[in-house]
């Protein structure tokens, strides 16, 4: 690890530890516990799929008549067994009978797990076959096309997929490494995920698998003609995070944003709910190879950059802790900060060099992402475009992994397709002006870097210091996180979490975390 | 006196503008700008810059003198029209004129998800060094958050009592906040609640005039705090507090 600001080694093992303990807590509420959402993704796993007239997914439906008349304690896996099992129809055949009203899961006898397990294992095994190829795929890409760090990201986010694709396009033939499409907003909320192709949202495209499907079929297009793979990002989040993070790992997306507590913080989701999702969407993106981007940068839009920095340290600490819990190596952690400090500040940029800094000597395997300056960029675009400057400097001077590009006209506007063009210009130019600056500097002893990075790692241990001592649920109902209160039994998603029955199967869980050993 | 744009002498009408073509780069896409700029009313428009964005889009940057020119004097304008006043002042008003404590409840309304324009009036801290609602005395403040409905924010105004609901919309694609705020208005009518709250709205894209002309009391837009929001609404429901008096007087 390189050492430019001599922090101290002994207190990062110990904030280590705190998170830990901090994890294990939740954890073992994690473990026994099932969300209509996990089951969901279960069914998605085996590949059911298609909706009703009413455009009610297929998943949804099954999960719902068990929840109603049956029991979902036990798993929604041994129910659809026993129907396919009673019918004698193979699972594409019965899923079409069950939309037609011509099957149902309840009324059979339920299989033990053995046999749950093997009812179900042909199907269960077409898709992590699937899931297994495209990450061969992937990595054999990404070693073969040259690409530098730090990547950059850029976001589109028209709401129709195929506009997307035409701003993607544009965009990577300017130099961008990764395409992030925008959700709709609201989409977070709601508990199931929309079907086929979309063409109408707000800030934001609707995710769903066929939309996955076609940008990452324009991506690769565009990408081969460049001679370079890009990666495409969605959002594992909100009431879907497990789901989103099937149907990603199917359609061969590379990153999903994925945080342990952004939905209970900014969306008022149940906490026990986000737990639970986060571990399995997390085991399966860590079996799929999908890098996750977790979401402090978040923290400091709502609290102030400098008060709140140990917030993102610690946060950083508990994500590291939940995504190992889930078996993910660190260098599929896209562990997330962001350059908000108050530009006008005197020694602004000093501050985040050490916050930025210290994230990467802190995580030096994780492919940090950067985020940009946002909450202080106004409509005097031609200020915003030098801020932005400074940001994409921080980014080569610290080594960060994954750039989010800055938007002149962040401030304003979902950026014109100009916008996004000069953005990526501005950010090229610097990190390739400043190439090899980072092997060129050291930081002063004691001087303001090192004494401010050394400062919010001492702040950041004693807060993991205190949650450790109480508990993650006290923490997030104290509001120690982006000054936001939330209480353990309330936000959305409640009535959706289980506690499983001792007979709980969940054949498509078991694979996921036996490839994972 | 009429006035022409600034460039670097009185009256040269200089501006500058920037735009992309959906076209590529080269002396057909440049003919074509300067085609553009010259509709727009820019007589001998300068290509300045022109570039190839991508497959099939270009980017142009381009001056032009503008031969139009505006009288300020005969121009109006459409603002805030109450004093502004510094936090302290806004405390003291409360104190003195109004001597109770006043309500405010406000959100990002809809499936705006962005809490950034009611967190920086409405939070202790607030923005850019002015505190929020929060901080002031003699004020409640209820911070709602972010994607909330618009019948949910009237039922937590009228539990808490609200003097003053406070809408936030900063997603502005497709003109959607424009449908969040009417909304709101067209629910408050047909509950016959709209006179009962002092109703403003800010956000990215809000000025005062367009929020009168949705049926709000006044609007916020970028470059506003806390201070601004408080000195209107403060000063609003004294004069309103006076018109009463004097209607019951009579």
């Amino acid at each position: 690890m390189t050492d430019k600001l001599k922090l101290d080694r002994a207190l990062i093992a110990q904030c280590r530890e705190d998170a830990n303990t901090i994890a294990l807590e939740v954890q073992s509420m994690i473990d026994r516990h099932t969300t209509v959402s996990v089951e969901r993704s279960a069914l998605r796993l085996m590949g059911v799929d298609g909706v009703d007239d009413f455009e009610v997914p297929l998943p949804n439906l099954m999960v719902e008549e068990v929840r109603k008349d049956g029991d979902l304690s036990l798993g929604i896996s041994a129910y659809l067994a026993g129907a396919l099992e009673a019918s004698g129809l193979q699972l594409p055949e019965f899923c079409e009978a069950y939309l037609a009203g011509q099957a149902g899961l309840l009324g059979h006898p339920l299989p033990d797990r053995e046999r749950t397990a093997r009812v179900l294992a042909p199907y269960l095994s077409v898709s992590f076959e699937r899931i297994a190829r495209n990450r061969r795929y992937r990595e054999e890409q990404l070693a073969r096309s040259n690409h530098r760090e730090p990547q950059v990201y850029v976001i589109v986010a028209t709401g129709n997929i195929y506009e997307d694709v035409r701003q993607a396009r544009s965009a990577v033939s300017a130099g961008a490494d990764i395409i992030a499409v925008i959700r709709s907003t609201g989409q977070s909320l709601l508990d199931y995920v929309p079907y086929g192709a979309t063409t109408e949202g707000f800030g934001g495209t609707m995710a769903t698998q066929e939309n996955f499907r076609i940008m990452r079929q324009a991506l690769d297009e565009v990408g081969a003609a460049c001679g370079r793979y890009i990666q495409l990002v969605n959002y594992a989040s909100g009431l879907c995070m497990p789901e989103i993070a099937a149907i990603g790992a199917l359609e061969r997306l590379d990153m999903m944003l994925n945080d342990s507590m952004y939905g209970i913080i900014f969306r008022d989701i149940n906490m026990q709910r986000t737990f639970v999702d986060q571990y399995f969407s997390r085991s399966l993106n860590a079996l799929a190879g999908i890098i996750i981007n977790t979401g402090e940068d978040n923290y400091l839009t709502t609290a102030d950059a400098v008060e709140a920095a140990h917030t993102v340290l610690a946060s950083q600490f508990i994500n590291e802790r939940f995504a190992l819990l889930a078996g993910m190596p660190e260098k599929q952690m896209g562990l997330g900060h962001a350059f908000e400090i108050n530009p006008e500040m005197e020694d602004s940029f000093l501050l985040e060099i050490a916050q930025a800094q210290m994230a990467r000597e802190i995580f030096p395997e994780a492919p940090l992402k950067y985020m940009p300056p946002t909450k202080h960029s106004t409509g005097n675009i031609f200020q915003t475009q030098a801020v932005d400057t400074l940001f994409n400097a921080a980014t080569s001077m610290t080594g960060q992994s994954i750039h989010l590009l800055a938007m002149m006209t962040e401030a304003i506007h979902t950026p014109f397709l100009s916008d996004r063009h000069l953005a990526i210009k501005n950010a090229r130019m610097v990190h390739s002006a400043l190439r090899h600056f980072a092997d060129e500097i050291s930081f002063k002893e004691g001087g303001l870097i090192q004494t401010r990075a050394q400062t919010v790692l001492r702040q950041a241990a004693a807060l993991l210091r205190n949650i450790a001592a109480s508990s993650l649920f006290d923490a997030l109902e104290q509001g120690v996180f982006a000054d936001v209160k939330r209480r353990r039994d309330s936000g959305k998603g409640l009535d959706g979490v289980l506690e499983k029955h001792p007979g709980y199967c969940n054949p498509a869980m078991d694979h996921i975390r036996e490839a994972l050993q | 006196m009429s006035i022409r744009p600034y460039g670097d002498t009185l009256n040269d009408g200089k501006v500058q503008l920037s735009f992309t073509l959906p076209m590529d780069a080269g002396a057909h896409g440049i003919a074509c700008a300067k085609e553009l700029a010259r509709q727009m009313g820019l007589p001998n428009p300068e290509v300045a810059h022109c570039e190839q964005m991508g497959e099939g889009f270009s980017f142009y940057v381009v001056y032009g003198m503008v031969p139009f020119s505006v009288n300020p004097e005969q121009v109006e304008v459409h603002q805030v029209e109450t004093q502004a006043m510094t936090m302290a002042q806004v405390e003291a008003f409360i104190r003195e004129r109004l001597g109770r404590e006043i309500v405010f409840v406000g959100a990002s309304t809809g499936t705006d998800a962005h809490t950034v324009g009611i967190d920086a009036i409405m939070n202790m801290k607030g923005y850019a060094g002015h505190y929020g609602l929060e901080r002031y005395e003699g004020v409640r403040a209820y911070n709602l958050g972010s994607q909330v409905p618009n019948a949910v924010l009237i039922r937590k105004a009228l539990e808490v009592n609200a003097d003053v609901l406070l809408v936030s919309q900063t997603v502005t694609q497709k003109d959607i906040h424009l449908k969040n705020l009417e909304e709101l208005v067209e629910l408050l009518e047909a509950e016959g609640l709209r006179g009962r709250f002092l109703l403003l709205c800010g956000g990215a894209r809000i000025t005062h005039e367009l929020a009168k002309e949705l049926g709000y009391d006044a609007g916020f837009g970028p470059g506003s705090y806390a201070s601004d929001v408080a000195s209107f609404a403060v000063q609003e429901l004294a004069a309103r507090q006076d018109a009463k008096t004097r209607t019951q007087g009579n």
